[in-house]
């Protein structure tokens, strides 16, 4: 599965910055049909998290109330220079993932 | 009157298009065995929850959404989720985020999906077993999934 990771190219050590990771997926709800009047089943991405420096630093477990292509922002304050990646997977266990290097300098 | 047996028929078939699948999925839910759920009973306070939700939305289908909850975000005073909840929609909880003291701010952004005009919840689960709520009504002139016949 595809995905887009994104981190700003440098920050400062203790410095708060922003991720922004975008997952390719249909996230089907269950309640749509197709055009033989078919319900479509359920397909959605349960769980992504991203983890930097070790650690587990964001977690979502979103519902079928996220839109199409899930898309989230969220906060991490930097710390050292390193891998930050974004794991997630769907309900049928199919699963992807996205890494950037996050550069870290002294202020 | 071949217009009108037109009109008559196409009335027909967009009743049932409009069809709903499960029981009344448009209906809106009692959220409150969810926030039970979430707080363990314990009462959550209003305020200091900012929910930027646009107040007239012309698709339900993708509906940006940020949540800022003030926090200090250190060691002993931290946000640690935020659960976002929709009344109408048929499957009430649309996510929950989990964040900790290595966020440094409480702040999320998403995109969600709305069923039609309701009150969205938020509710932020902070360290120290406190819960924050903060409602937001928003206005979908057309729902998701409503075009797809289907809700």
């Amino acid at each position: 599965m595809l995905g887009r990771l994104q981190v700003p190219p440098t920050v400062k050590r203790g410095e708060v910055f922003a991720v922004r990771v975008i997952v390719q997926h249909p996230m089907e709800t269950g309640f749509r049909r197709d055009v033989d009047g078919k319900a479509i089943p359920l397909n959605i991405v349960d769980h992504l998290a991203c983890t930097y420096g070790g650690r587990e630093v964001f977690r979502v477990e979103p519902g079928s109330g996220i839109s199409a292509n899930p898309y989230f922002v969220f906060p991490v304050v930097a710390t050292a220079s390193g891998e930050l990646a974004v794991e997630w997977r769907d309900d049928r266990g199919a699963t992807g993932r996205v890494a950037a290097n996050v550069n870290v300098v002294e202020s | 009157m071949k217009r009108r047996a037109f009109l008559v028929a196409g009335a027909g078939a967009v009743v049932i298009g409009a069809r709903p699948l499960g029981a009344s999925a448009q209906e809106v839910h009692d959220i409150r065995p969810i926030l039970d759920a979430i707080t363990g009973g314990a009462a959550a306070e209003e305020g200091g929850v900012d929910i930027s939700l646009p107040a007239l939305a012309e698709n339900g289908n993708s509906i940006p959404l940020t949540v800022k909850v003030a926090s200090p975000m250190n060691e002993t005073d931290y946000v640690a989720a935020i659960h976002v909840i929709a009344e109408r929609n048929p499957r009430p909880v649309v996510a929950v985020l989990h964040l900790g003291p290595w966020s440094g701010r409480a702040e999320i952004g998403t995109r969600i999906r709305l069923a039609g005009t309701q009150k969205v919840t938020v509710v932020a689960a902070l360290s120290g077993n406190r819960f924050r709520i903060a409602r937001q009504e928003v206005h979908v002139t057309s729902g998701a999934c409503l075009d797809e016949g289907s809700l």
